[in-house]
């Protein structure tokens, strides 16, 4: 019934508005057109310098209305290359905004049709050409120098000190695997995965290097000022590491590793500090369309000090020994009845 | 030279069969009207299909727009009308993502690529150049047909059951290249690619007569640097598409065939559903290089022909010649050739080297420079003259403002830096729509307006013209301006719902209101819609045979013109299309020869 009302009301409006056009035409042919035309230029001339006015008032009400609730301060050294480049892009492209949006709608209003002005020919002047290919072409330099500069900076080589952790995308959720005390993520072959013999990433337990890696879900936990390589990967389909406080992301290919790495600046306690919001959390975003739980695809990021992150990672136990308990000495003592589990290969 | 020899033929067959005001051939209404080779009326079929599918696909973009301000809330009617798709009057995910996808894919290549570019290219380019018809009529009639049955083909993927394709516009791999992976991912996807390829069969059809016709078919006099701009940017497009086009070919069928033929293309290592597939050694980065290659491209595909009926629309109600013709020649040239070299900008955080990466900014941010040349001639076109404010030279100043806002913000994405936080944010959409979108539209409007008196003999009615343009202008504004603070707090573009998001989530009002201006804007495309076809019937008639009083060719032609264009000869052009307000003379057309005391440009 609602919809129905609202449709008559659409269609009535429409009718209304039809109505009155073509009454102004008859208006129109009755006054004569040449009138009616001069008019309705004027009228447009004013509506176009109005425009520009109210637009503008727009833009800054726009921007008073929104800008505590986007960016936040940066939560990663690149973040705070990447927020730098934003300003000075910024900068610049205001300027030319302003200039070139006055100029159109001032033009506009300026030199609309009047019956004592005769349209200047002017069909071109080199000098201008130049300056106006020039002037474009040294900013936009500039742009790209700084753009360049900052690029490098952030997909440079990973400091040595870097912590590693894999990130695997899947349809609709993050997985993580920790290297262990090695440092080395063991190696990994897609045929092997099988999360019902707990090995949901695919790690060859043939190789050592595979028996501390501690695996977990939807949680990633860094620790705050210390660099981090993400090596990333997907199972299925393509997906995006989105980081928004990191101001990073990498697509999440697969078939195709990517990496990227970064600092995290703050702890997760300190930006609920920084945002008041006691509900903090860093997310992970999934942003490359993945299918029909693209938009629910969200991970946690928990970056902690040192000892915390420590006492975390001591808390859990690598996925080798979950596969495989009876290697595990301590727990072959507490469990003696646990079934080995089948399928796990033994070196 | 071989315009003269065009013409003699073409004039030998027409000046025997006129017959006076209704005149040509006999002929039926089936060869008039439907299966017609004359290009006004396939120019006409182009640009009413065109207008069907803008909205559908603005009807979509409304559907989904319900979602996105009103993710709690429950639409009965929607269920009546989708059935399962929206249960309970609430649009289900996998819908939602084939609404996003159609939306894209139709106002992309359906109404801004076939609706824009089909539609001028076949009713400017004869009648501008002074030809009686393209080069191949016959091929430019397949052209329309390849298209409407790429129209069918995927109209039909909007009934299956299974539901179209859900991949995105791009439809990356590996999601559209598994069954497993979705709903939209089942035969829908397959009907999408089946569509685009005949798409791009037309397209190609399209683009080589364009350019055939322009090389070759332009009357005495007529130098290619005496065509009107737009035929330039039409020639540049048509260049563009047949250079671009078959590379999307190649990546669709490659597509195909990891669907269907368990080819291993774009598919390496990978689980789906708990399922190991056999697949290894493909690289899914391939299909976006592919993709791409005419992505970008296809951008310009859909602006330069906006960008040429601009300038040219400027110029006319202006009353003042384009500032810096060569200059804007120029930069649509050097936008051509920018255009196949910017493509992996789409790519910067795919798993680009990062090397590869750096050079593409550098030829991205380059293309800026022809696109400002453009934009201060543009302004230094209306600077001093005598401006006439039609509903077509609005829309053409809406056009430039909208691409000045829309450039802009283009310099942002396309430094890497900054494209790390904003990719794939709403900030992207808010971009292309108005660069794109929004301002190709405000391009393709003001055309409409423009040259509706000679495609049909009468004016539309300018009054809801006027409405039309002020709602239009302001609402894009205002739907697509605030989306670019969604993009810089990081929202994802493609997410139907933010509530479950800790950081995503303080824009509900926001959204509302943008759901608000966009219904706005959807039922205000009405009055243009009611507009066009009223006046097709019932509009004012046209009593002169160049109501602007502009310059170009197609004015010269009677009022009606048959087809052939032309009663009697092709005219003659003896000086460029840009004389206005010469010598005191209001314009002086093309066909005037220039005299002896006439002062040189």
């Amino acid at each position: 019934m609602q919809t129905l009302l609202i449709s008559a009301i659409l269609i009535l409006f429409l009718v209304v508005i039809f109505q009155i056009a073509k009454a102004s035409e008859y208006v129109a042919m009755i006054r004569g057109y040449e009138n009616a035309r001069k008019q309705s230029n004027k009228i447009n001339a004013f509506l176009l310098l109005v425009f520009l006015v109210v637009g503008l008032i727009g833009v800054y009400y726009c921007n008073e209305l929104l800008k505590d609730k986007i960016l936040g301060e940066p939560a990663s050294n690149h973040g705070v290359l990447v927020d730098r480049m934003l300003y000075i892009t910024l900068g610049i492209t205001i300027v030319v905004f302003l200039t070139t949006q006055i100029a159109l709608f001032w033009f506009a209003y300026k030199y609309q049709e009047s019956d004592n002005r005769k349209a200047f020919y002017y069909p071109h002047n080199n000098t201008l050409e130049l300056i106006w290919t020039v002037i474009p072409a040294i900013a936009l330099s500039v742009l790209v120098g700084f753009g360049i500069f900052y690029w490098f900076k952030i997909t440079g080589l990973t400091p040595k000190d870097a912590m590693v952790v894999e990130v695997v995308g899947k349809q609709f959720g993050w997985e993580f695997r920790y290297p262990g005390a090695d440092g080395i993520l063991g190696k990994k072959y897609f045929k092997k995965i099988d999360p019902a013999n707990n090995n949901p990433v695919g790690q060859l337990w043939e190789d050592p290097a595979n028996h501390d890696d501690v695996f977990v879900e939807q949680e990633m936990h860094l620790v705050v000022g210390k660099p981090v390589q993400l090596v990333i990967g997907a199972k299925d389909v393509i997906h995006s590491v989105g980081l928004v406080h990191f101001r990073m992301k990498m697509d999440a290919v697969p078939g195709t590793p990517t990496t990227m790495w970064f600092t995290p600046k703050f702890t997760t306690k300190e930006m609920k500090a920084k945002t008041g919001n006691p509900d903090f959390v860093y997310e992970i975003s999934c942003d490359q369309l993945c299918g029909k739980g693209h938009w629910s695809m969200r991970g946690i990021i928990v970056v902690e000090t040192q000892e915390e992150f420590d006492a975390w990672v001591a808390s859990k136990t690598p996925q080798y020994l979950v596969a495989n308990p009876d290697k595990d000495p301590a727990r072959q003592m507490e469990n003696t009845n646990a079934a080995p589990l089948t399928g796990a290969i033994i070196r | 030279m071989s315009e003269t020899t065009t013409v003699h033929i073409a004039d030998a067959k027409h000046a025997t069969t006129h017959h006076g005001e209704h005149g040509h051939h006999q002929q039926s209404f089936i060869s008039k009207y439907i299966f017609s080779m004359d290009h006004k009326t396939i120019g006409k079929q182009f640009l009413i299909t065109g207008i069907v599918w803008a909205v559908i696909g603005g009807l979509f973009s409304v559907v989904f727009r319900l979602q996105l301000g009103y993710p709690d809330t429950t639409f009965p009617i929607l269920e009546t009308f989708f059935g399962k798709w929206a249960k309970g009057g609430q649009i289900q995910p996998e819908f939602y993502y084939s609404l996003v996808t159609m939306h894209g894919t139709i106002l992309v290549f359906f109404v801004l690529t076939a609706g824009l570019s089909g539609t001028f290219a076949n009713i400017l380019i004869p009648l501008q150049i002074g030809a009686r018809d393209m080069a191949a009529p016959f091929l430019n009639m397949l052209s329309y047909w390849f298209f409407f049955m790429a129209g069918i083909v995927m109209v039909a993927s909007i009934f299956v059951q299974t539901g179209p394709a859900s991949g995105g516009w791009t439809m990356y791999p590996p999601l559209s290249a598994l069954r497993q992976a979705g709903d939209g991912q089942k035969i829908g996807t397959d009907l999408w690619l089946i569509s685009m390829a005949l798409f791009i069969v037309s397209s190609l059809l399209g683009g080589l007569n364009y350019i055939t016709t322009i090389l070759n078919m332009r009357t005495k006099g007529m130098s290619m640097t005496r065509l009107p701009l737009t035929i330039w940017a039409l020639f540049f497009t048509a260049v563009l598409g047949v250079l671009s086009f078959p590379v999307l070919l190649s990546g669709a069928i490659l597509l195909l065939f990891d669907r269907n033929l368990g080819t291993s293309f774009y598919l390496s290592d990978i689980v789906i559903n708990g399922e190991i597939l056999p697949n290894e050694g493909g690289s899914a980065i391939l299909y976006q290089h592919l993709f791409w290659f005419l992505g970008h491209p296809e951008v310009y595909i859909i602006l330069l022909p906006a960008m040429g009926m601009v300038s040219e629309i400027l110029s006319v109600n202006s009353r003042k010649p384009i500032f810096g013709y060569m200059a804007m020649l120029g930069s649509l040239f050097a936008i051509t050739i920018l255009a196949f070299l910017v493509w992996a900008h789409h790519m910067f955080v795919s798993g680009l080297n990062p090397f590869l990466g750096s050079v593409f900014v550098l030829l991205t941010l380059l293309i800026a420079v022809p696109s400002a040349i453009k934009v201060f001639n543009w302004l230094t076109t209306i600077w001093r003259g005598n401006i006439r404010f039609t509903p077509a030279a609005l829309f053409a100043i809406g056009f430039v403002s909208l691409f000045i806002s829309g450039g802009l913000t283009g310099i942002f994405l396309g430094n890497t830096t900054i494209d790390i936080h904003l990719h794939d944010t709403m900030f992207v959409v808010a971009h292309f729509h108005i660069v794109m979108g929004v301002a190709s539209m405000f391009g393709m409007f003001a055309g409409v307006y423009h040259w509706f008196p000679k495609m049909y003999g009468r004016y539309l009615n300018h009054t809801l013209g006027y409405i039309h343009f002020w709602v239009t202008i302001v609402g894009a504004y205002l739907t697509f301006w605030p989306m670019h603070y969604q993009g810089l707090a990081g929202v994802p573009r493609r997410y139907l719902d933010k509530g479950g998001w800790v950081n995503f989530n303080q824009f509900g009002e926001l959204d509302k209101f943008i759901t608000a201006v966009s219904i706005i804007i959807f039922v205000t495309q009405f009055v243009f819609i009611i507009n066009f076809f009223y006046s097709i019937y019932k509009g004012r008639k046209v009593r002169t045979a160049n109501p602007w009083g502009a310059n170009t060719l197609e004015w010269t032609t009677p009022i009606n013109p048959g087809h052939g264009n032309w009663e009697g000869d092709i005219p003659e052009v003896h000086r460029w299309p840009y004389d206005y307000g010469k010598d005191g003379r209001e314009f002086i057309p093309q066909t005037e020869p220039v005299g002896a005391s006439e002062s040189k440009h």
